[in-house]
């Protein structure tokens, strides 16, 4: 199989010229010029809406350019449908893997193969797969049952079992542990030892220095430099990238808040919650927040970070232990309760349980403060109030939006966080609850919410901060906790961070 | 080739002109059925209206044909406002006309005109109670209300048929031709509601009764906090639960309120026009079905659906009025479908654009809003 991938020296496996991609009232692609050789991994960098995903969705056949030309393996080709590109060897890992949950591995594998499904027969060659690219699944598992990690393999092993040349991986990383990140790092490097060209898109500047060869920025739907990975720092990347110099750390910034030691502004103690398939989440975890204080708390995904933030803000029902916020016992099971104490929520669905997305911003800036006069006169709203309010917060936390009365959803992603932030941190909170407030959004973006934060801790807010990025926790925190299992497994201070052996620890090794 | 984006603005002047362009095309459709018909399209729509709204008492008649309809229509527009699809119009309007009959029945003789606000009150709470059965249900059990309020409008038109047809019950009438036929008994006249007279014209009290509800849930809805959460719950109902809204009682509370206008509605049935319980006619009516037919080109609006209903209402009307060997029976039905066909249609164009160009479709949102996001 191997031998026929390897083309001609100099041919570049995908070479894509002038593509121009157009979208009513956006040029997504301008212009833009990318070239794949065969046998590299190459990484496609640029902040959200630089037109990463755009520029894929064309070479995936998704999209039909308004101009340019696509050759792969030399041959120019037209890429009219999903089916094309796939028959041309193109394989896409996305980032929401598209399995059917019920189904076994190698059932999702040979959906939409043509030909009788010999299941014996396609259980064998897939485990010969997955040891040859060094990836364990179990070909018999059903894909529910698998931790995300494995979902993902078996989503690249999709594409190699139909013999993909190119794989195009959007952002693989987001839901890995390190050390997940660095096997399939391993995994990317023997499939381009093999011949395959792997196009690697994100955002985090550590994974493409890591894993890449060379390196090509988007910026405002252009290409603003293709560089070799060896000849270039992270620091010149990002100013490719964002147009200009970067914070990366709040090391960078000066003065800490200060954390006031006599005052806990939320406390858990011994908290226990099921999943939402009933199935045990939370299993004792204690807890303790300071005014001004930012405690992080990292893990993998699924390991009851996301129950711990609904426990506490009473969406999710408690099944032992306590929650005492600004050292009020709460009864739980009642979000009200929560909000009435003093604590704010940015839930890690924005738009969905965050905002409610066909409604205002105006209404979205007002969705808990609704309740109580100047809001509202007895039972009536005061559209008046709520339009002032929705104006100057606008302009407090710059919201680019058309108007106050556009709904939530027609805002880019960015903005949307805006307009929680603004009104979870404008309320004044006494504790808030992150759950990865920064994930998805671009590196200015990122930059302006650590600083929302960090001048909210500074105000004396206490801020738990759940999260799975393990940089955003070490440069942000003032202590991380480590959740494995529904259980806290460890505790770093600020200063003695090491990102190993948080790993370890979020991997369940102690 | 034709192909849709979704929009991303929605401009003011859409609400208006798709409603419009939607009935031009059912008309237009509808010439053409006329022609094979071998009728003159635009002679039958003359008449049409001529017998709807311009003929010595056509008015009058279109409003006695439009206030069920108001009811039912304001019914499905407060609970689909909030994502609840109360499809028991029906069954809840049935529960008010017996509740209202037997009420009528018992005091209208005694009480004099005191009992109509009775009734009003009876109707109400039972269309309230019949739907409080489907929301208790849905809240705290998380049933499909679509099915639940479906088949209680079975159960309802049983009871109400039950009642004069295989029992002795009250509200049958025993006596008389009531011997030969099973027919309900006829309210004692105080309980029969008044009619105001401007000029030639004649308008059901309980026609007045839809304004003021429709005005005052239009109120509700736009101006209070219950308004607010009943459109966020609708929107999100994570987001509201994390807003701390009460979503569970709300569910429960929006359906009683559906229920009670669709009750009222019953209430009005009795007091207006038939003053018996008359469970055959009421299910030939199917006021509980179009109600919602009503809401959906009202697009939820209550104000927009007093003229939905009048206009279905004309129609109504006019079709029973024409009836004969020149008109064809089915007519006016089938054009009522297909103003709602090209109603719905018309949604499309409000969510979407149509553009002419040789490309597939697309949809912008997709392109780069789902780039690098997770």
């Amino acid at each position: 199989m191997s031998d026929s991938i390897r083309q001609p020296a100099g041919t570049p496996a995908v070479l894509m010229t002038g593509i121009t991609k157009r979208f009513p009232g956006v040029l997504a692609n301008d212009d833009i010029t990318f070239e794949l050789r065969t046998g590299e991994v190459h990484a496609l960098l640029g902040e959200n809406g630089a037109g990463k995903s755009t520029l894929s969705n064309v070479l995936l056949g998704l999209y039909r350019p308004n101009a340019g030309t696509i050759r792969i393996g030399g041959r120019l080709v037209e890429l009219r449908s999903p089916r094309e590109a796939i028959a041309h060897g193109i394989g896409m890992v996305h980032q929401h893997f598209r399995l059917v949950q019920t189904f076994t591995v190698t059932e999702n594998i040979v959906l939409g193969q043509e030909g009788p499904f010999r299941r014996r027969e396609a259980e064998e060659r897939i485990r010969a797969l997955s040891e040859r690219f060094d990836m364990p699944v179990d070909p018999t598992a059903r894909v529910w049952q698998l931790s995300v990690g494995e979902q993902q393999r078996v989503e690249i092993l999709k594409a190699l079992e139909r013999d993909a040349k190119v794989l195009i991986l959007d952002e693989p990383t987001a839901v890995l542990t390190p050390q997940e990140a660095h096997a399939l790092f391993a995994t990317l490097r023997s499939m381009v030892a093999e011949g395959r060209s792997v196009i690697f898109i994100s955002h985090k500047l550590d994974e493409v220095m890591a894993v890449s060869d060379r390196v090509t920025v988007l910026r405002d739907g252009r290409n603003v430099g293709t560089v070799e990975v060896a000849s270039t720092t992270k620091r010149d990347l990002a100013r490719l990238m964002v147009g200009r110099d970067v914070v990366f750390n709040a090391d960078d910034h000066t003065d800490r808040p200060v954390v006031d030691h006599e005052r806990v502004v939320l406390e858990t103690l011994n908290l226990h919650a099921d999943d939402s398939r009933g199935r045990s989440a939370l299993r004792g975890v204690d807890l303790k927040v300071f005014a001004g204080e930012i405690v992080a708390v990292c893990g993998v995904a699924g390991n009851g970070q996301r129950e711990l933030a609904e426990a506490i803000c009473g969406t999710r029902r408690r099944t032992q232990g306590e929650v005492m916020i600004a050292g009020e016992r709460t009864v739980g099971r009642d979000p009200l309760e929560a909000i009435e104490l003093g604590l704010a929520h940015i839930p890690e669905d924005r738009l969905h349980t965050g905002l409610a997305p066909s409604a205002s911003v105006e209404h979205n800036l007002v969705l808990k403060s609704y309740r109580h006069p100047p809001m509202s006169n007895g039972p009536f709203l005061r559209h008046r109030r709520i339009r002032a309010n929705a104006s100057a917060l606008i302009d407090r936390y710059g919201v680019k939006t058309p108007g106050p009365d556009t709904p939530t959803r027609l805002l880019s992603g960015g903005n949307v966080q805006k307009v929680l932030l603004a009104r979870e941190i404008g309320s004044e909170p006494r504790v808030l609850v992150a759950a990865s407030p920064t994930r998805g959004l671009d590196v200015g973006a990122i930059e302006n919410v650590r600083g929302l934060l960090l001048d909210a801790a500074r105000r004396g807010m206490g801020i738990l901060l759940i999260t799975e990025d393990l940089e955003e926790a070490i440069s942000l925190s003032d202590r991380i906790v480590v959740m494995y299992e529904g259980r806290i497994v460890g505790t770093v201070d600020r200063g003695s961070a090491d990102v190993t052996e948080i790993g370890l620890l979020m991997g369940g090794n102690r | 080739m034709i192909r849709l984006e979704r929009r991303s603005t929605f401009p003011k002047w859409i609400n208006w002109i798709v409603p419009v362009l939607s009935i031009t095309a059912a008309l237009l459709a509808g010439a053409v059925l006329i022609l094979a018909t071998g009728n003159d399209p635009l002679d039958t729509y003359s008449r049409i209206v001529d017998r709807a709204f311009i003929s010595s008492g056509a008015f009058s008649a279109t409003l006695i044909a439009a206030t069920p309809l108001l009811f039912t229509g304001l019914a499905a527009a407060t609970a689909f406002r909030m994502g609840v699809f109360n499809i028991g119009g029906q069954g809840q309007y049935f529960m008010g006309t017996i509740a209202a009959s037997g009420v009528g029945l018992a005091w209208g003789a005694s009480l004099g005109k005191a009992v109509i606000p009775i009734m009003i009150l009876a109707g109400v709470f039972a269309g309230a109670a019949w739907a409080a059965i489907v929301g208790a249900l849905k809240a705290w059990f998380n049933t499909n209300e679509i099915i639940t309020s479906l088949m209680l409008n079975y159960i309802a038109a049983n009871v109400a048929s039950w009642l004069i047809f295989n029992s002795r019950s009250y509200w049958r009438l025993l006596t008389g031709s009531g011997l030969m036929f099973p027919q309900g008994k006829r309210l004692p006249p105080p309980s029969d509601w008044p009619a105001l007279s401007i000029g030639p014209l004649s308008v059901p009290f309980g026609f007045m009764v839809g304004i003021g509800v429709a005005v005052a849930t239009w109120v509700l809805y736009r101006h209070t906090r219950f308004g607010f959460e009943v459109a966020i719950i609708g929107d999100s109902p994570a987001a509201a639960t994390y807003a701390g809204m009460r979503t569970k009682r709300k569910v429960l509370s929006v359906m009683a309120l559906s229920g009670g206008l669709a009750g009222l509605g019953g209430a009005s049935d009795v007091g207006d026009f038939r003053h018996i319980l008359d469970p055959k006619g009421l299910g030939q009516s199917a006021y509980g079905y179009t109600g919602i037919v009503i809401a959906a080109l009202a697009r939820l609006n209550p104000i927009a659906v007093v003229f939905v209903a009048v206009l279905m209402g004309g129609l109504n009307n006019a079709g029973r009025a024409l009836q004969g060997p020149d008109f064809p029976a089915g007519l006016v039905g089938t054009l009522q479908g297909m103003v709602l066909f090209f109603a719905l249609g018309g949604e499309l164009l409000v969510r979407y654009r149509i553009r002419w160009g040789s490309h597939r479709i697309e949809q912008v949102g997709a392109a780069e809003s789902g780039a690098g996001q997770s």
